[in-house]
C-alpha cells in the first residue's frame, strides 16, 4: 500500500514540474496578440492633430443590441472647449463589410465641448469603428475610435 | 508491479473521463451563457401602445387573432398563417392568405422583443404590424372601415369598455381604405378628415389589442438552455441537458469557426437587424429587394411611432428615427430571424427557399454572391461531420 502512495506521490511531483513549465512558457510568450489588436482608447486626437476628442458611453456602460446614447467631447489642443461643431457619424464593422446598424447623430450641445450622440447600437460582439467628421470654426478634422464588443 | 498498472489504469481512465467532458474556453462558456434563455431580460412595457399590458386588451386581441371574421371573405385570420399548435407559423414556403404572398410566415415567440417587423422592418411596432396584413389583398384582403364596422357590430361593448367611445358611424361608407380598391380609395378621399381619423383610430386600436395578446407569445426553454445553465453554475448536466460530443461540436462550430453566432446572438438568437446573406431569388415570385424597399414604407406609414396614432411621448421613437436609410448594405437584405424553435419549422429563409437545416448550412458555407446588393457571407470550409454537428446542435434549440 505504501508503494502505492509513493507512485500517486511522484504522480503528482511530476504534474506539479509540468504545470511549472507551462506557466514559465505562458508568462514569458510575447503577448502579441494583445499588442497588435485596435487601439480602444477613449481619447484621441484627430487626425490632423486639430481637436482632442473623448467619445463614452453616457450611462457608463455599454450594452449589445440596445438604442444608446454617448457623447461626444472636443477640445482644442490647448484644452479649450469646441463650441457650435457640425458632426456626421459613420461606421461600421470592419471584419464583416457592413456598415452601422443605426444612424447616430448628434443631437444636442451640453456645453463644455460635450455633444451628445443619440442613436449608437451595436448589434455584434467585435470590432465596431465609428468615424467622426468635425467641422467648427477651428476647422475641419476627422477621429475614429475603436470599441470592441 | 500490479500496483504500477493499476495507477496507469486509473491515470487513463482519469484522463479519458475529463476528455468526455465538454472543455469549453472561459470565452466560450461567456459566450454560450449569453444564448441561454435565462438572460432574457423581462420584457419591457411598450410605451407607444398603452393598452399593451391591460388584460381585456389581450383578451379581445386574441379573440380578434383567431377569428375568421376579420378578412374579406370570412375565411383567413391572422391564425390561418399563424398557427397556434406550429409555433404560430404555417409551415409553407410563402404564406397563403386569401392569396399566396411573395413571404415566408415569421413564427412569433418573443415576436413583442423584435424592434422591426415583417422580414424587411417594413413595421415598427407590433401593433402598426398587426393592421398591416388585414388590408393586404393577399392576406386578410380587407379594408378598415369595414374592419370598424364589424368592430362595432361584432364587439362594440367589449371594444368600448377597454378603448372608449366608438365614433358616430353616421355617413360613414361601409368600405374605405387609402390602400384598397379604386372604389375604396375614392370613399376614403370622400370622406372628412375627421372620420378618416375615427377609423384610423379604431383601426389602431384593433393593432392594440391584438399586439396585446401577441406580447404573451414567449419562447419556451429548450434543452440547449438547460445545458448553458449547468454549464454555467458549473452542474452535472442531467437527463436530456447532456449534450453529445456531435452537438457540442455543432456549438463549438455555432459560437467559432462557422460564425453564425455574429448575426444570431443574444437569448433570441437574434440581433434583430438586416443582412444580405445572397439568400437566392425565388422564379416566380415578384422582385424582392428587402430592407431597401422597406425604408420608405415604413416612413410612409400612418401608424408609425411618429404618427397621430402612437400613445406616450416620441422618446420611443429612436428606430425609427435614427434608422438608416440609404446604405448599399440595406439591398437585398432581410431580418435575422430567431433560431429557436427553427429545427423543427421548415422551410427557411424569407420566401422559404431552402427545405432542410442541412440546405441551410450547405448556403452559408459556400456563401453564394448574391444577384444584386453584396453578401455578407465568406464561404466557409466545413466538413461533412462538422455540417451534420451544426443541424445537430440547432435541433437542441428545438427540444
Amino acid at each position: 500500500m505504501a508503494s502505492l502512495w509513493r507512485y500517486l506521490l511522484a504522480g503528482l511531483g511530476l504534474a506539479a514540474l509540468l504545470v511549472g513549465i507551462l506557466a514559465v512558457v505562458y508568462l514569458t510568450a510575447p503577448q502579441s496578440a494583445q499588442t497588435v489588436g485596435p487601439d480602444v482608447s477613449r481619447t484621441r486626437n484627430s487626425d490632423n492633430g486639430l481637436f482632442v476628442a473623448s467619445f463614452s458611453p453616457e450611462r457608463g456602460v455599454v450594452r449589445q443590441g440596445e438604442l444608446e446614447s454617448w457623447l461626444l467631447t472636443l477640445k482644442t489642443k490647448a484644452g479649450a472647449p469646441v463650441e457650435g461643431a457640425a458632426i456626421a457619424i459613420s461606421g461600421g464593422m470592419p471584419q464583416h463589410d457592413h456598415g452601422l446598424p443605426t444612424s447616430p447623430q448628434a443631437t444636442d450641445y451640453l456645453g463644455d465641448g460635450r455633444y451628445r450622440i443619440e442613436g449608437v447600437k451595436f448589434t455584434m460582439s467585435g470590432l465596431w469603428q465609428l468615424h467622426f467628421a468635425i467641422s467648427a470654426s477651428a476647422g475641419s478634422d476627422t477621429v475614429l475610435f475603436n470599441v470592441v464588443l | 508491479m500490479k500496483r504500477l498498472f493499476c495507477f496507469l489504469a486509473l491515470t487513463v481512465a482519469v484522463i479519458l473521463v475529463g476528455c468526455g467532458k465538454p472543455d469549453f474556453s472561459d470565452a466560450e462558456k461567456k459566450t454560450i451563457a449569453s444564448l441561454a434563455l435565462n438572460t432574457l431580460p423581462s420584457l419591457q412595457p411598450d410605451t407607444t401602445n398603452r393598452f399593451a399590458d391591460v388584460p381585456a386588451a389581450a383578451a379581445l386581441g386574441s379573440t380578434l387573432f383567431f377569428d375568421l371574421g376579420m378578412s374579406r371573405d370570412g375565411t383567413v385570420s391572422c391564425s390561418t398563417c399563424h398557427k397556434i399548435d406550429r409555433q404560430f407559423q404555417d409551415d409553407l414556403p410563402q404564406a397563403v392568405g386569401v392569396g399566396r404572398t411573395n413571404r415566408r410566415t415569421m413564427a412569433l415567440a418573443g415576436v413583442a422583443r423584435d424592434p422591426w417587423f415583417f422580414w424587411d422592418g417594413r413595421r415598427d411596432s407590433l401593433w402598426a404590424q398587426a393592421v398591416t396584413p388585414l388590408e393586404n389583398p393577399l392576406e386578410q384582403a380587407g379594408n378598415r372601415a369595414a374592419y370598424a364596422h364589424y368592430i362595432k357590430t361584432r364587439f362594440g361593448e367589449r371594444y368600448e369598455r377597454i378603448f372608449g367611445p366608438l365614433p358616430d358611424f353616421a355617413g360613414l361608407p361601409l368600405n374605405a381604405s387609402p390602400l384598397g380598391t379604386d372604389a375604396e380609395k375614392a370613399a376614403w378621399n370622400a370622406m372628412s378628415d375627421t372620420q378618416r381619423d375615427a377609423i384610423n383610430r379604431v383601426f389602431a386600436n384593433i393593432g392594440k389589442a391584438i399586439a396585446a395578446f401577441e406580447r404573451s407569445i414567449e419562447p419556451a426553454q429548450t434543452r440547449f438552455d438547460r445545458f448553458a445553465l449547468d454549464l454555467a453554475t458549473g452542474a452535472e448536466p442531467k437527463d436530456d441537458a447532456v449534450f453529445t460530443r456531435e452537438e457540442i461540436l455543432g456549438l463549438k462550430l455555432f459560437i467559432g469557426k462557422a460564425n453564425c453566432v455574429i448575426c444570431h446572438n443574444g437569448p433570441r438568437l437574434t440581433d434583430n437587424s438586416f443582412h444580405n446573406t445572397g439568400a437566392p431569388p425565388v422564379a416566380d415570385l415578384p422582385l424582392d429587394r428587402g430592407r431597401i424597399d422597406a425604408v420608405a414604407q415604413v416612413e410612409a406609414d400612418p401608424f408609425n411611432c411618429f404618427g397621430a396614432y402612437r400613445d406616450g411621448d416620441a422618446s420611443a421613437c429612436g428606430e425609427l428615427r435614427f434608422m438608416v436609410k440609404d446604405a448599399p448594405q440595406l439591398m437585398r437584405a432581410y431580418k435575422t430571424p430567431s433560431l429557436r424553435g427553427a429545427a423543427t419549422r421548415p422551410p427557411y429563409m424569407h420566401a422559404g427557399q431552402f427545405s432542410s437545416l442541412d440546405e441551410v448550412v450547405a448556403h452559408y458555407a459556400k456563401a453564394a454572391p448574391s444577384v444584386e446588393g453584396t453578401s455578407e457571407i465568406h464561404p466557409l470550409e466545413l466538413s461533412d461531420r462538422e455540417r451534420a454537428a451544426l443541424v445537430a446542435f440547432l435541433k437542441t434549440l428545438s427540444e
